[in-house]
């Protein structure tokens, strides 16, 4: 039976991801499936902030105080708009507060594990294969810094940039602050695995051929070291997303995260604490309870990963 | 005629997976006498590991014994509550497995196991139990048994490990011994020691032993009888010069055909084309057949039944009412 | 053999040195030391005879030599906020810090290595199930929403429990302790939680899955084969071997918790070293913030050390100079 040349590689490539050990175990783990598809709805529904917001809930202009305090899915006193996750002591909606939070959490996150991931890895793969003294330190540090907390780690990064940086600008660098001080303070976990894997690599025998030939270290690197690590590097990287986020939300909660200008849910959660006792518990308890249920997907997800891409498991 | 130590009756084994029900032992049986060495031979995957470790109940979940029944001195020990089967390994059948440096718990002192093992099948007391360790460690050729005896196993070279771990098998006198792969992981050396050792300590016992392998020299040297297995299945059992100069299933001459010997004239090693069928992928009929050069129209529906050629049982139609089945495939 | 305990002793004494210089670097170059002494209407030449007198102008080798000789005599200089020396604030929150991190320690090790056990023994039970469910959902909770929740519960709505500070605390020597008091041991109950609870979940996941690793080895299985009893597999084998690389990273935990202790205490306005680091943050503190890096680099050392003690007290093969090393 023949079949246009076009044809074969399109299907083929379907059916192997069908038929593949890790779509199968997927489907196999309802609890998976759910927690996938809860992250993917919350980060949707982050990045279309803007426009399902009912409120731009950090313009001044757009708020009544005469709203303050409103129940969830009651209208406020003084516009009359339906607030249907209630109002903070502002008037703000906190539907809106919370898809924006998400946002700016999410915002946070990733980055962060984007810079993780490149120093991690790149440290990892330069300590890897070059080995010798180079590979020690870097493998000292790696390991003395997985000692320390996170939160310890980016405090002190944050501190110190907020000593060098002039006051007047702190407001405005403090994103990227806190996106440097989450980010350097988890990149060691990367560095690890993938300083593994090279060492296994290098001393194979189509790498000395490779070098032999002349062929640059960082391509030999590149092309067959990089790909035996993805499966590793991503579950590393999920666990570390939902790490950020909350390392970020734990910054925010301190004060010492972002400004008030631009809310995470840590930021929002620490407006929330004061008004737990007087009964308003809705401006706390939601910004809460997203953290906790992105944290969770975030992490079944990496568990699952893990579980997934473990040949012992099979 | 005596009884045999160990009898297997159709013996299943599958595993659960995603993929479905995979079979791989599919009705395998035989009988081990006392004293006989049996050895297990085939390819890697063909599930000759297995069998020995269903027979001493050690399968883990996904997989499990589905059928058949494995008799022991006339009890049957495969239906047994965990506790009773517990007590049956070790006091009545021993294991030996491939790799000695793994067998050993790294942490512990050659004597705690030894006496461990010791005091768990019998009433002696830790001094007794000593001895007897000692003893042991003697047997199976451990130069100045007394004091080696509280080393740790890293301290001891391989062929070493693997005398200990023989000792190790036999502290409770077992019945059976079921070896896997007892040799494979040891110096070429070694190896002649290891297997020339094994087998004076059962004579000497009347041990019976399952030797599983996939090394022809050894069975050869050191097997009564042997069987050949594929694709979980047995395809010929007999006395060994039989099946090993003149195997009558393709398969199982091939296997020996396969094997270089200074003997022969043959410039070329026979080669079998293709390989063994993944579990879940096993052909109908004769599980052979896609690769065998002799396979007729019945090889491909009916699974051959046991018939008795000469000395040995063999799995294949060939050897069934030829005269009719040979003018069909002419 | 004994070279195994120099080489780590070798190497606390870098890490040490090393985080010493991190914490020397802050004190010098971040933020401007003269400059928060004099306040802004100090004339030029005032500036330079303070940094004269500070010795801010010899060399660096100089400097951190000094630097080291004052810390290892405890001296860190004066607060820049508060202007009272370091070392009296950090003494006297030190044990506020150090009660509460041993209590958590010990809960988790406790709790986390019996649960890690039974969890694998008893791997398909419900009520494994329901304690891996918990845990995962411990991982995902953030410590300080464990607390403020803990508070919600037992604080507001029950009234059990009090819901900041220490309670009254009875002073032995220059410790002070909450153990003594009954206020002191309620404040102690909801910190403690809150701050062993991660821990706890960690090392009860480590350890079922280094116990379920181990009851997959050969030596197992060969124990198996052997006819030993479950008890004798179970308790004396495979948890001797589940040990090692657990007190490893164990220890480097509860090494941590310390720092951990951050979060909480903030949460619990416990009076604590983490909370007085968050706010030196908060206000650059340059002083208190490096004697608190000095602090826990310190007590990560001695924690390491400790630990590659035990290792070598377990490990028979590190004994013997055989070169095996774990991982």
């Amino acid at each position: 039976m023949t079949m246009a040349a076009s044809d074969t590689p399109r299907l083929t490539l379907r059916k192997r991801l069908n038929d593949s050990d890790l779509w199968l175990s997927f489907k196999a783990s309802k609890i998976t499936v759910v927690a996938a598809i809860t992250t993917v709805l919350i980060v949707m529904l982050a990045l279309l902030a803007n426009v399902l917001a009912p409120q731009d809930a950090f313009d001044p202009k757009m708020l009544n105080l005469m709203d303050g305090f409103a129940h969830p899915m009651e209208r406020g006193l003084g516009s009359g708009n339906l607030f249907v996750l209630g109002a903070d002591a502002q008037g703000r909606d906190m539907l809106s507060a919370l898809l924006y939070g998400t946002r700016v959490s999410l915002f946070v996150g990733l980055s962060s594990v984007i810079l993780s991931l490149s120093m991690g890895v790149s440290l990892g793969l330069i300590a890897g294969y070059v080995g010798g003294r180079t590979e020690t330190i870097i493998m000292r540090v790696a390991d003395v810094q997985l000692s320390f907390p996170a939160i310890l780690i980016a405090l002190l990064i944050f501190g110190v940039a907020r000593g060098i940086i002039p006051p007047n600008q702190h407001e405005s660098t403090a994103v990227f602050v806190i996106i440097l001080a989450i980010g350097l303070s988890n990149w060691a976990q990367y560095a690890r695995t993938v300083r593994a894997s090279a060492m296994v690599e290098r001393n194979k025998d189509y790498v000395h051929a490779a070098r032999l030939i002349g062929i640059k270290g960082f391509a030999i690197m590149a092309r067959h070291i990089l790909p035996n690590v993805t499966g590793p590097v991503l579950v590393i990287a999920t666990i570390n997303l939902a790490l950020a986020v909350i390392e970020e939300a734990t910054l925010s909660f301190f004060g010492v995260g972002l400004p008030v200008t631009q809310p995470s849910l840590g930021t929002l959660i620490r407006f929330g604490q004061q008004y737990l006792l007087s009964g308003e518990w809705w401006i706390l308890f939601f910004p809460a309870l997203t953290l906790v249920i992105l944290g969770l997907a975030i992490n079944l997800l990496g568990d699952w990963l893990r579980d997934a891409l473990n040949p012992k498991l099979r | 005629m005596t009884q045999p130590v160990l009898s297997v009756r159709n013996l299943e084994v599958e595993f659960v997976t995603r993929r479905g029900l995979l079979r791989a032992i599919d009705k395998v049986s035989f009988d081990i006498a006392p004293g006989e060495v049996l050895g297990v031979v085939g390819e890697s995957g063909a599930g000759k590991s297995l069998t020995g470790t269903a027979i001493i109940g050690l399968i883990d979940p996904p997989g499990r014994i589905a059928g058949g029944e494995v008799w022991l001195k006339g009890r049957r020990i495969d239906n047994l509550p965990k506790e009773e089967l517990r007590k049956v390994r070790g006091k009545r059948i021993g294991m030996i497995f491939q790799d000695p440096l793994t067998s050993l718990n790294p942490l512990f002192r050659i004597s705690e196991q030894l006496i461990e093992t010791i005091r768990t099948h019998s009433d002696m007391n830790e001094a007794q139990a000593r001895a007897r360790a000692v003893g042991l460690l003697t047997e199976v050729g451990i130069p100045a048994p007394e004091k080696r005896i509280d080393s740790y196993p890293h301290e001891f070279s391989g062929g070493m490990r693997q005398r200990v771990v023989i000792a190790l098998a036999l502290a409770a006198e077992p019945e059976l011994i079921i070896a896997d792969e007892p040799t494979t992981a040891l110096d070429v050396s070694v190896q002649a020691q290891i297997i020339t050792l094994i087998k004076k300590l059962c004579r000497e016992r009347g041990t019976a032993v399952m030797l599983v392998t996939h090394d022809m020299g050894v069975i050869a040297e050191t097997a009564d009888r042997v069987a050949v297995m594929y694709a979980g299945r047995i395809v010929e059992i007999g006395p060994v010069r039989d099946v090993v100069k003149h195997a009558k299933h393709p398969y199982a001459k091939g296997l020996m055909g396969a094997i270089p010997t200074l003997a022969t004239a043959e410039t070329r090693l026979l080669q079998i084309p293709g390989s063994m069928p993944r579990l879940n992928a096993i052909p109908a009929g004769c599980a052979f057949n896609p690769r065998c050069a002799e396979a007729f129209e019945r090889c491909r529906t009916d699974r051959p039944e046991y018939i008795p050629v000469e000395n040995s049982q063999v799995a294949c139609w060939l050897y069934d009412k030829r005269q009719t089945k040979r003018e069909v495939a002419a | 053999m004994f070279g195994q305990l120099l080489r780590s002793l070798l190497q606390a004494t870098t890490v040490m040195i090393a985080v010493a210089f991190i914490a020397f670097s802050m004190f010098r170059y971040v933020g401007d030391p003269v400059a928060s002494i004099v306040g802004q209407d100090a004339t030029l030449k005032d500036r330079q005879e303070l940094s004269e007198s500070l010795g801010l102008n010899d060399s660096i080798v100089l400097q951190f030599g000094r630097f080291l000789g004052n810390a290892a005599q405890g001296d860190f200089g004066i607060s820049y906020r508060q202007g009272r020396p370091v070392s009296t604030l950090i003494k006297e929150r030190l044990p506020a810090t150090l009660e509460l991190a041993l209590l958590s320690a010990t809960v988790a090790l406790v709790f986390g290595l019996g649960l890690g056990i039974y969890t694998a023994l008893h791997r398909d039970s419900v009520l494994s199930n329901i304690i891996m469910s918990i845990s995962l959902i411990g991982v995902s909770l953030p410590t300080f929403l464990i607390g403020i929740g803990l508070i919600f519960i037992f604080g507001v709505k029950l009234r059990w429990l009090p819901t900041f500070g220490r309670g009254e605390t009875v002073a032995l020597g220059w410790w002070t302790t909450g153990l003594l008091t009954e206020s002191g041991r309620k404040s102690l109950v909801l910190p403690v939680i809150t701050l062993a609870f991660f821990q706890l979940t960690l090392i009860m996941r480590l350890v079922r899955a280094e116990m379920l690793e181990v009851m997959r080895t050969d030596y197992v299985r060969f124990a198996r084969a052997r006819g030993l009893t479950d008890r004798a597999i179970n308790y004396s084998h495979a948890l001797k071997n589940t040990m090692m690389p657990v007190v490893t990273i164990t220890g480097l935990q509860l090494g941590s918790i310390v720092a951990f202790a951050i979060v909480t205490e903030t949460v619990f306005n416990w009076p604590g070293l983490g909370a007085l680091f968050v706010k030196s943050v908060e206000v650059v503190d340059i002083p208190v913030m490096a004697a608190y890096l000095m602090f826990v680099g310190l007590v990560f050392v001695i924690v390491n050390l400790a630990v590659d003690l035990i290792y070598f007290l377990i490990d028979p093969r590190l004994r013997t100079g055989a070169t095996v090393k774990a991982q």
